[in-house]
């Protein structure tokens, strides 16, 4: 079982980047739970998504989750929230930010024994250059593709088209150069 | 013509999403819904579905929950095939005209995203509104996960429509956890859907000009009575309707449902019998607890709960020697209702296994594994003093000083 969680704030699409990385994994054969913790669903504030990945089909319905990935794309909820939350030894962080890594850690005491796993990158920047908005999911993908090595980058692209297909091919395109750069970006 | 959808062998559908391509492909004619949260997307998704051109029946937007169902009466009194969905305060609304579409006996399929009753308002999961529909008539089928909110709509139409039954049928889900969850979903395709629900065969149906009826007539204490007892005896001979459709189901889908589903009790010490999402999150805990700590834990989830299934609960409990009945509904001064259901269908067994009552989980408090874990270790305790050891009903999740009621009185 992998366990992810998404730390985002309502609007910028953790649900439908949770729900766009389960439709991917479910076609390689895998089972896959997708939700959210809603607050009060306001745009802005800060929510948080989770992705179940196994092997067999997931009859966990608890909130409650020990994250193999903590995936923060909000740059400031990575000093609000409590990102390092029910975290494992294990545990990997990527992060969107617009400062280095050495930066970023030096800023949040809770990261600093867990520098080694943590990876970072401008979401936000990569998404107003690509997409045009500040939609920092699709790039999120990318990161975490790179870094769990849970997919070649091509069989990814080539998925996440399909996923996309009832959208206008602009739009499908700047996704794709989305979660291209972020893959190639995040260290 | 309804131009149909190319689904895949596996989609990544929530709940809601699930509800809303099984009413597309049931070709229903009329929805007449008002939205409400967690419920909303399957209304959504299915005007989304009309507005692209894939219904050809009629969507009706209504002013309230009163007039959705009101439609819905008069649009399955005139003869047509009609469903919606609603949750919780909506629900509630509702209330009145579900007593008048089981009494007229209009198969209407209500889906409702299960949703805590204010105040204080919440909008949250637990199962105040499904435990509210319990005596009105409707039958009333428990899905656990999206897979099953699928499934048991496309069963529902089957068992609400068979002449025999001619019932109201809602279809339940745990509003987020199930209703917003993504879960791998296998479809049947349009085609296959639409040949298992069949063509609709209204029966003494308003619009058939050549033979006409009276629909929702006054009956005083003449006839009420008599009316009221044929359709609770309609209710309670949908038993093997439904194990028939859901025979039938299995053939085309490959998935087998029973009015109780029953997970390694065979041999169980101990079993927790719960609704919704929580009874697969039982089966992982029973699962977890024989690995690692050799408790005979099983679990029972009743998938119909109206009519109830105090035959085959019984005949799944009879066995074991302690019972935790979990009820996600603030019992309002009573002990839960699995609990006294529970306990009634057991009390008529030799053994008489131990039961006890466990509230949990209201207006959408999470349930841990570790939770359900605790409970199993409970009923195991008094399994093995041959005596309730704890309270009779307690409150478990909640912050606070320790709630709970009612001692059990030893033999003298």
């Amino acid at each position: 079982m992998v366990e992810i969680r998404w730390h985002s704030r309502a609007g910028q699409g953790a649900v439908t980047g949770a729900k766009g990385l389960g439709d991917v994994v479910s076609t390689t054969g895998k089972q896959v739970q997708a939700f959210a913790l809603y607050g009060s669903a306001k745009r802005g504030a800060a929510m948080q998504a989770y992705n179940r990945i196994d092997d067999e089909q997931i009859i966990n319905h608890e909130k409650f989750m020990l994250p193999d990935f903590v995936l923060v794309i909000d740059p400031a909820l990575a000093f609000t929230d409590n990102i390092t939350d029910n975290d494992k030894p294990t545990t990997k962080y990527i992060v969107t930010t617009h400062l280095s890594k050495d930066e970023l850690v030096a800023q949040i005491p809770a990261l600093q024994d867990k520098a080694d796993r943590v990876f970072v990158l401008d979401c936000m920047q990569i998404s107003l250059d690509t997409i045009g908005r500040a939609v920092p999911n699709a790039p999120m993908l990318g990161a975490f593709v790179k870094i769990s090595g849970m997919f070649e980058l091509d069989y990814f692209l080539d998925r996440m088209k399909k996923v996309l297909s009832k959208f206008p091919q602009k739009i499908i395109d700047s996704n794709m150069q989305a979660i291209t750069r972020a893959y190639n970006e995040v260290k | 013509m309804a131009e149909k959808i190319d689904l895949q062998e596996i989609e990544v559908w929530d709940g809601n999403y699930a509800a809303a391509q099984a009413m597309r492909q049931a070709q229903i004619d009329v929805v007449a819904a008002y939205p409400i949260t967690p419920s909303t997307p399957i209304v959504e998704g299915y005007a989304s579905f009309m507005a692209d051109g894939y219904i050809d029946g009629e969507f009706v937007m209504v002013e309230s929950e009163h007039a959705a169902m009101s439609g819905c009466v008069g649009a399955a009194a005139a003869g047509g095939r009609v469903a919606t969905a609603t949750s919780s305060q909506g629900f509630a609304l509702m209330v009145e005209v579900l007593y008048q579409a089981s009494g007229m006996r209009l198969p209407i399929v209500l889906n409702v995203a299960n949703r805590a009753l204010a105040a204080p308002l919440n909008v949250r999961g637990d199962h105040s509104d499904m435990y509210l529909g319990r005596d009105s008539g409707w039958v009333q089928i428990d899905a656990f996960n999206a897979q099953e909110v699928y499934d048991m709509n496309l069963c529902a139409f089957r068992v609400g429509e068979h002449h025999d039954i001619r019932l109201p049928v809602m279809v339940h889900q745990d509003g987020f956890v199930t209703s917003h969850t993504a879960q791998n979903v296998c479809p049947l395709s349009d085609d296959n859907a639409y040949k298992f629900i069949g063509e609709y065969k209204p029966m003494d149906e308003l619009l058939d000009f050549s033979r006409p009826v009276t629909h929702g007539a006054q009956t005083e204490e003449d006839w009420h009575y008599e009316h009221k007892a044929r359709q609770h005896k309609a209710l309670m001979d949908a038993r093997p309707v439904i194990e028939s459709v859901f025979a039938e189901f299995e053939k085309v889908s490959g998935r087998k449902y029973k009015r109780v589903e029953s997970y390694m009790v065979e041999d169980a010490e101990v079993i927790i019998v719960a609704l919704g999402s929580t009874v697969e999150s039982a089966r992982l805990a029973a699962q977890q607890l024989r690995d690692e700590e050799g408790i005979k834990a099983g679990v029972v989830g009743p998938r119909v709960i109206r009519p109830f299934p105090f035959d085959a609960i019984r005949d799944a409990l009879e066995n074991c020697k302690a019972i935790g009945a979990m009820d996600r509904s603030c019992p309002g001064g009573a002990l839960g209702m699995l609990f006294n259901e529970v306990s009634a269908a057991v009390y008529a067994t030799a053994k008489r296994p131990l039961v006890t009552n466990y509230i949990y989980g209201l207006g959408g408090r999470d349930l841990a594994i570790v939770d359900i874990k605790a409970i199993f270790r409970e009923l195991k305790a008094n399994a093995d003093a041959g005596k309730i050891t704890t309270q009779i009903q307690q409150f478990i999740g909640l912050r606070g000083p320790k709630l709970g009621f009612f001692e059990t009185r030893e033999g003298k």
